[in-house]
């Protein structure tokens, strides 16, 4: 594709997205929040394993940190049932929830930068059941078992809820909490998009790719390997912190199941099936990944070869169907078209004479 | 002090049962450098089989059938890594056993559904005391099968051909390659025997007091990811030593609960993993695996 359709195609695409709240229904728009989330997510994760070569199964124990951060900086303070919470501006709290979880993976960075390959896989994947541990019993901040609700966002008195203003009409159409909350998640998403586009074509981005195919290389190259190594740690966790806290503002209420090892296998196929290293392919796997299931659950009557969950027919549930469906295309991809989704729209490199001199 | 030697005995039958499982990923991280996410749902597949099988053919060939069944799909597994990503690096080949895990949990838990099956294993709820101190039969005759495998998977690495294939291989690929052995069957006679190690802690896992095989024993084997950790990815005796030491803190975790009441509910399932962290910050490389080296 020359550079102009693909701008005019970026175009149209985002024109449908701004006007998607006006056609389509509560379903569609809260799947699509969820993609939203996923796709902010999974920039994140894809910076950290795609690019700078770290494997992480920890991504949903930091969506967890920004999830339950937003909803303890901004829940109400000294509640009835022994839940503790600052109650700050819903905005503010959006954004020091972000940074906690940055300063949450900078504490841990240290001890990721020490590990190797495999070492930090497990050593993440630790991460997820200690912060099912701490999701669990620490009642007062998190809610337990049960978990906790969630507080509305609210820019400057306007709250992307249902409630105040109540019964808003934009162009005839009546405009809730999901509505509202799209325009929030697209401006996350394309400050999500271009900051990692921005980080990948500038110095870091070049240094990153270094330290994954040869840290010595990198080195002597006077890329400080250590400190690379590190800020990529922080900034997939910036990442996973606002993903996190958008999943939670559309959940409206965080449970600690929520946030288990599957979370964290969900991401890492996306970052997979998009192809690794790629932010587009990530999104796009993303919104794939995140779909799937929603799709599949609300359309399992007309599908063929599924059956309804707990209807004890023959044949696989949605759910079951959805994991069947996106583990087969974590194999084929990886045994097919090891460059995912982003190596097919990615023109075939032509032939040219530099590839024959030596 | 009862207490106190029930729950060390118990920890031990359960550090035994992970060394298979753990030992299956070292032997696999040896050969191929995969660190097998897998191994659970090809545990869960021999144990089903097991389940499956036993009334028909008697507990012990049933237990065969299982070996049997998780040794091939772990060899399938194998074929499928090499065949379809030549060169590929290892990490991805890891996400491959991510994916592959998620078809076979899928599929099993669709036929296994919400029970708890029997693996017909003779031991039952049988008691053996020694003095004050009960342990059941089932976690006895775990820790003696354990200590044979074990001990035979050893011996078969110190002493047979394939054993001195499988040590030259993970000492230098290209120049075992060089000297005539046939790494890609080398690799999948480990991958065979990883599964097949699987299978037969599938069936002490699913032995009493656990109710029987369901759908989340698969993820037991995720603690045993931890013993192989801490012991050193690439050590054989360092699985055997970190199998220990995760059954021995999962134990005492779990029969002093009451006393570690402070530190939330539930420690127990995440003891092995506060213990890896805490043996990783001092050994990034775990107690007995070998310092990744550079040269340039």
């Amino acid at each position: 594709m020359s550079e102009i359709s693909k701008r005019a195609v970026a175009g149209v695409g985002v024109l449908v997205l701004l006007a998607l709240p006006f056609y389509a229904t509560g379903f569609w728009l809260q799947s699509g929040l969820f993609a939203m989330a996923a796709v902010i997510g999974a920039i994140g994760l894809s910076l950290l394993t795609g690019t700078t070569g770290q494997l992480s199964l920890g991504h949903a124990f930091f969506l967890a940190v920004g999830a339950y951060g937003y909803v303890w900086l901004s829940g109400p303070a000294g509640a009835a049932d022994g839940l503790t919470g600052l109650g700050l501006p819903p905005l503010l709290a959006f954004g020091l929830a972000v940074a906690l979880t940055g300063l949450a993976g900078g504490l841990l960075s240290p001890i990721a930068g020490r590990l190797r390959g495999m070492y930090l896989g497990v050593a993440t994947l630790a991460l997820v059941f200690i912060g099912q541990h701490v999701m669990l019993n620490a009642h007062t901040v998190t809610g337990g078992y049960n978990g906790r609700s969630v507080p509305p966002m609210d820019l400057f008195g306007f709250a992307l809820a249902d409630a105040s203003p109540q019964g808003l009409l934009v162009l005839g159409v009546p405009f809730g909490g999901l509505e509202r909350l799209w325009y929030f998640g697209l401006a996350l998403v394309a400050l999500a998009l271009l900051t990692a586009r921005n980080l990948l074509r500038g110095r870091p981005g070049r240094a990153l790719g270094a330290v994954r195919d040869s840290e010595v290389a990198a080195a002597v190259m006077g890329v400080p390997v250590a400190r690379y190594r590190s800020a990529a740690f922080v900034v997939s966790c910036l990442y996973a912190g606002a993903g996190g806290a958008l999943l939670a503002l559309v959940f409206r209420r965080v449970v600690p199941e929520t946030f288990g090892l599957v979370l964290s296998i969900d991401y890492l196929a996306m970052i997979v099936i998009g192809g690794l290293g790629s932010v587009g392919g990530a999104a796009a796997a993303a919104v794939l990944v995140t779909l799937l299931p929603q799709v599949l659950t609300g359309y399992a009557d007309d599908l063929p070869l599924l059956a309804r969950a707990g209807s004890g027919a023959a044949g696989p549930t949605p759910g079951e169907a959805a994991r069947y469906l996106y583990g087969a295309a974590i194999v084929l991809v990886l045994t097919l078209a090891p460059q995912g989704l982003a190596g097919l729209t990615r023109r075939r490199p032509r032939k040219t004479l530099q590839e024959h001199t030596p | 002090m009862t207490k106190f030697a029930e729950t060390v005995l118990n920890g031990l039958a359960l550090g035994s049962v992970y060394a298979l499982i753990a030992l299956g990923f070292v032997v696999i991280f040896k050969a191929s450098g995969v660190m097998n996410f897998a191994h659970g749902s090809i545990l869960l597949l021999g144990g089903w089989t097991v389940t499956a099988t036993h009334q028909a053919v008697g507990f012990p060939l049933a237990v065969l059938c299982g070996a049997l069944a998780a040794g091939a799909a772990a060899g399938l597994l194998h074929a499928l890594a090499a065949r379809g990503l030549r060169g590929a690096e290892a990490p991805v080949l890891t996400i491959l056993t991510i994916g592959v895990d998620l078809l076979l949990v899928t599929a099993l838990n669709a036929r296994i559904g919400p029970d708890f099956l029997s693996t017909g294993d003779p031991w039952g709820d049988a008691v053996a005391r020694f003095g004050g101190v009960a342990v059941t039969q089932s976690r006895l005759a775990g820790i003696v099968v354990s200590v044979l495998l074990i001990g035979g998977v050893f011996a078969l690495f110190r002493w047979s051909r394939w054993g001195l294939s499988m040590r030259a291989a993970a000492a230098d690929q290209e120049a075992a390659a060089l000297m005539g052995i046939r790494l890609h069957r080398v690799r999948l006679a480990a991958w065979c025997l990883a599964g097949a190690l699987a299978a037969v802690a599938a069936v002490f896992l699913a032995a009493f007091p656990a109710p029987g095989l369901d759908r989340t024993t698969g993820q037991i084997a995720l603690a045993a990811f931890p013993a192989a950790i801490l012991g050193g990815m690439d050590s054989a005796v360092g699985a055997l030593a970190g199998s220990l030491v995760i059954g021995l803190s999962s134990a005492l975790a779990a029969g002093y609960q009451e006393q570690l009441s402070g530190l939330g509910t539930g420690l127990a399932d995440v003891a092995p993993y506060l213990v890896m962290v805490l043996v990783l910050l001092v050994r990034p490389n775990g107690l007995f695996g070998s310092k990744e080296l550079s040269r340039v």
